[in-house]
């Protein structure tokens, strides 16, 4: 547990659709999945997760549609819309591009510059 | 098309809402359920596994609300979730609710009638185009009065009026062919209508155009209520030829609905040129430049770039003029502007009214005081649903906005109810006549403005109560509260509370003060001298010329009449008065005299401006006016006899020195007339009953009679009997005579008639005053002695006397009452000055008002308390300390 690290502002919604994208999933499972792609190093906060989720929908990013889970229970599941996917799209890459220029900063040395 | 959609959408948002809410729960208990069943793999049982999960899960509430805003819940629906949850704990405590309401209620409708008041009469006092630039010029003499000629030279000499119009009363006899009846309407200038800018609702209207001189335009216009109820809105009536005192005039229009003349609590019946106004109603010169009773009332529309201030300095410049060049008939004082429909009265009803509003608003904020601390009381007593909700993770905002949110609910609803009975009350007051036969009114009908008033001040006196808790609430500390219970702690210092209750109780004494002070007037006015006596007498009103009389033919028919009241049995003493007698319709007539040794007869010159009454020998009997000195008139005082005089004890006094040295010595008029006094009687009251002994003089009517006239008939017998007499007797004399037969203290009614709604105005408000300080002293007695009560019972079981118990738990309010009754008495004493405008003898430095002052906030006091005192003295310390 201690190795986890700080959820960012704004990454939370890139997480969530991360999630949703590799198939449709309710909300705990969305917790499960975050916690399972990024190897259990960003935990999520139980009671952030719906807000995020409602967000999401309003936005039109996510649709949701109740159903029934594995072990049978009355469950809300999300899934992608073609504009979640777009977006889940825009944001990796952009998340990419920060991600790489942020660690070719970091990792500069003094006779470079 | 828009609106229906947006309620629509409102009204469906209000019932999805809860279906959303559900949806929300279910959602967050399959959640927790998911949770659980990891937990229980994880190996623990079923019930831990189901805590674990909800705690890990947090403040499901908080959740909630993010999830509504994160889906764009506005604030539209913040609100209705709100409005439903006021609504819901609005219910739970009825009583509470109740009272506030009702407080509310009262106070926002007597703000409601009071604005709406000043709206008809102040801020919007004629229906015409453009009214707040209209202006009306007072100079001459005080009353606005003015002569014809002066009008004309005014008019055509100003440089700040666009045009000028002028208009005089005129009390005639109307005659369609059949009923002959008495008729009050305007003789105004030829420009009235065009000045005023309105249009006829029928017909024409006289223009200037229409004036060629003296008696050349013999048109009527109507008025649309006179049209409506004597013609029963004959549209063909227009052209017709009908008879003023026997003068044909052709009705060429009627005037619209919504104008009723130029003088707010007269209105007209019609409306004529008034260069007739000498043939119709005799012995009223219009062309003399000192007949000051030729014109009524100048005004118009000021110049678009002229101010009031330049247009007093050019009226004044005017005024200088006919000073200089007609020295013997105009004497130059300096003019004013006043607002059009008052007159005179301007100042007295402005003043009046402000303080009205000012007082209706002090009753609001009283108001505003009482609930602020009902809801301070009672967040208290919620601070434990306030920290149970904090300790949920609710926002503070959130609670505050929810507080807020029942505050303004109350003091919507309130605010809507008062509204509604003061518009009920205010449509009352526009169809009341206070005189029977009088044309006077007061024109108030209720519109926009009052409503968005009472709309304003709900919604600010719902903010103001609604904030007094923010403090409290925003201090709550969830964790204190629920570990120690409500119970809490009495704090010695002086709180926001007990400054509110003192401000109101400060404000109730005002009202008493002044309500008092009104009626101690009143009461004083009805009991005072008037130098007359108005019981047992009788008022016949006789105007000569409606009924076609010459000027010749006057006198002797007067005579006629005075000797046929005296044949009626019962009656003892019979006189005759011209124009009108003392204290009727606040007319009276002033002159100018002079000593007798003066050879400068300008008016700036003269020695006292005494009223002047032309009255018939018998007179002073049939008023019951005491002489003091010398003789009263007879029937040899006539035209062929030297002019005489009977002065007033005050007119003596200024002029001669004393009553003793006036019979016999002689004084001038204006025209240089030499007068002898014969005769002095007492001071009486003649134009209000609030005014200074004035000097006053009477002089023979035989020496200068007029058509217009009042009989006095002194007797004890039934008025109604005898008016029936005396209009036979009248009947026979003339059958074509209009007649009016008043008791004397019915028409001294509209003399009192301001001192009497300053009482009753005063003495509601009063009422309301005292109704909320009994309800704020008995909030705040109650609520301290049940945070006390633990506290009362550890004092009784420890011995402490009945006194002491009271002490301990009503010395407080009744320190607050006292401190808050001193300092209203002192503003009441303050504010009784406005009152002296039209209150007789305002004035509160009298043992009565001030012992009833006292007296009353003592009482109010007692009332409040009673039940809270009842109460701590009931306590029984064994059930008290066994509770706890």
């Amino acid at each position: 547990m201690a190795d986890q690290a700080q959820l960012l502002p704004g990454t939370l919604d890139l997480l969530i659709l991360r999630a949703v994208a590799l198939g449709p999933r309710h909300g705990y499972g969305v917790l499960l999945r975050i916690g399972q792609i990024s190897g259990n190093a960003l935990l999520i906060e139980q009671g952030a997760l719906y807000p995020g989720l409602f967000r999401l929908v309003r936005q039109g990013l996510l649709k949701a549609s109740w159903g029934t889970s594995e072990n049978n229970r009355r469950a809300k599941f999300y899934e992608l819309t073609a504009a979640g996917r777009k977006r889940l799209q825009e944001e990796t890459d952009g998340w990419n591009r920060l991600a790489a220029a942020m660690a070719c900063a970091l990792a500069a040395q003094p006779e470079e510059v | 098309m828009k609106l229906p959609a947006w309620f629509r959408s409102v009204i469906s948002k209000f019932f999805q809402r809860s279906q959303i809410a559900e949806e929300m729960e279910e959602e967050l208990r399959s959640h927790l359920q998911f949770r659980a069943d990891d937990l229980e793999r994880s190996g623990l049982r079923r019930a831990e596994a189901e805590r674990r999960a909800r705690i890990e899960l947090g403040g499901r509430e908080r959740i909630k609300d993010e999830c509504h805003e994160a889906m764009g819940a506005n604030l539209l629906d913040t609100l209705l979730q709100d409005v439903r949850f006021g609504l819901r704990m609005l219910r739970k405590s009825p009583s509470f609710t109740v009272v506030a309401v009702v407080t509310l209620a009262l106070a926002i409708g007597a703000n409601a009638v009071v604005f709406g008041v000043m709206n008809a009469l102040i801020l919007r006092p004629l229906n015409v185009p453009q009214a707040e630039n209209l202006y009306g010029t007072e100079y001459g003499v005080d009353t606005g009065f003015q002569s014809y000629p002066n009008y004309v030279d005014l008019r055509d000499r100003n440089h700040s009026f666009e045009d000028l119009a002028a208009f005089n009363f005129a009390f005639v006899g109307l005659d369609t062919g059949k009923d002959p009846s008495p008729a009050s309407g305007y003789a105004t200038s030829g420009n009235y209508f065009d000045v005023l800018r309105i249009q006829p609702y029928r017909g024409r209207f006289f223009h200037s155009s229409d004036e060629h001189g003296r008696n050349s335009s013999p048109y009527l216009v109507l008025s649309y209520a006179y049209w409506h109820s004597r013609f029963q809105d004959d549209g063909s009536v227009v052209g017709r030829t009908i008879q003023l005192n026997k003068h044909p005039f052709t009705i060429i229009g009627v005037a619209p609905p919504e104008f009723r003349g130029t003088l707010l609590f007269v209105s007209p019946d019609f409306f004529m040129p008034i260069v007739n106004q000498e043939q119709v109603y005799g012995g009223n010169p219009l062309d003399a430049r000192g007949n000051f009773h030729a014109v009524f009332e100048a005004f118009g529309h000021l110049k678009p770039e002229v101010t009031p201030a330049e247009a007093v300095a050019d009226v004044n410049a005017v005024g200088a003029y006919l000073d200089k060049t007609y020295p013997k008939e105009f004497a130059q004082r300096s003019s004013s502007l006043s607002r059009v429909g008052l007159t005179s009265f301007g100042g007295a009803v402005r003043a009046f009214v402000t303080g009205l509003m000012l007082l209706a608003g002090l009753i609001l904020l009283a108001a505003c005081a009482n609930l602020g601390s009902l809801f301070a009381a009672r967040a208290a007593d919620r601070s434990r649903e306030v920290a149970l909700r904090l300790a949920l993770g609710s926002s503070r905002t959130r609670i505050l906005r929810q507080l807020l949110t029942e505050a303004v609910l109350i003091s919507l609803v309130g605010g809507t109810a008062g509204l509604l009975g003061s518009i009920v009350l205010l449509r009352r007051m526009s169809m009341w006549q206070p005189f029977p036969g009088a044309p006077i009114h007061v024109p108030i009908s209720p519109d926009a403005k009052i409503y968005a008033v009472a709309l304003v001040l709900a919604l600010v006196s719902g903010f103001l109560f609604g904030i007094v808790p923010v403090r409290q609430v925003l201090r709550a500390n969830p964790y204190e509260v629920v570990k120690a219970g409500s119970g809490g702690r009495v704090g010695r210092r002086l709180t926001v509370r007990d400054a509110l209750l003192v401000v109101q109780i400060a404000i109730c004494a005002v009202l008493v003060t002044s309500s008092l002070v009104a009626l101690r007037g009143l009461e004083r006015s009805l009991h005072a001298n008037f130098g007359f006596e108005p019981r047992n007498a009788m008022l016949v009103s006789t105007n000569l010329s409606m009924a076609g009389y010459s000027d010749d033919r006057v006198l002797p028919m007067q005579k006629r009449m005075i000797a046929a009241m005296e044949t009626i049995p019962g009656v003892e003493r019979v006189g005759l008065v011209n124009n009108y007698p003392p204290l009727v319709y606040g007319a009276a007539s002033r002159a100018n005299v002079f000593k007798q040794e003066a050879a400068d007869l300008r008016p700036s010159n003269a020695s006292a401006t005494p009223y002047r009454y032309d009255i018939s020998p018998g007179y002073f009997g049939a008023a019951s006016t005491t002489l003091l000195a010398g003789r009263e008139f007879d029937w040899h005082d006539d035209k062929s006899s030297p002019t005489v005089a009977v002065v007033n004890r005050e007119f003596a006094a200024k002029i001669f020195g004393s009553v003793s040295n006036a019979v016999g010595r002689y004084y001038k008029l204006q025209d240089g007339t030499r007068i002898r006094v014969v005769g002095v009687v007492e001071d009486g009251k003649y134009l209000s009953l609030t005014e200074d002994p004035q000097p006053t003089m009477f002089l023979p009517s035989q020496q200068t009679p007029s058509s217009q006239s009042y009989l006095v008939v002194r007797s004890s017998r039934d008025p109604q009997q005898l008016t029936a007499a005396m209009r036979s007797e009248l009947r026979e004399l003339d059958e074509g005579l209009p007649v009016d037969i008043n008791t004397w203290n019915t028409l001294l009614d509209v003399v009192l008639f301001p001192s009497r709604v300053a009482t009753v105005s005063l003495g509601v408000l009063g009422m309301m005053g005292a109704m909320l300080s009994i309800t704020g002293i008995f909030g705040m007695a109650a609520y301290s002695v049940s945070k006390r009560l633990r506290e009362l019972g550890i004092r009784v079981a420890l011995g402490a006397q009945r006194k002491e118990v009271l002490q301990a738990a009503l010395g407080r309010p009744f320190k607050l009452l006292a401190f808050g009754s001193v300092a209203g008495l002192l503003l009441g004493i303050l504010a009784t000055r406005v009152l002296a405008f039209i209150v007789y003898q305002a004035t509160p430095r009298d043992p009565l008002v001030l012992g009833g002052v006292v007296l009353a906030m003592l009482s109010l006091g007692l009332l409040a308390t009673w039940i809270p005192a009842q109460r701590a003295l009931s306590v029984d310390p064994l059930i008290m300390l066994r509770e706890e």
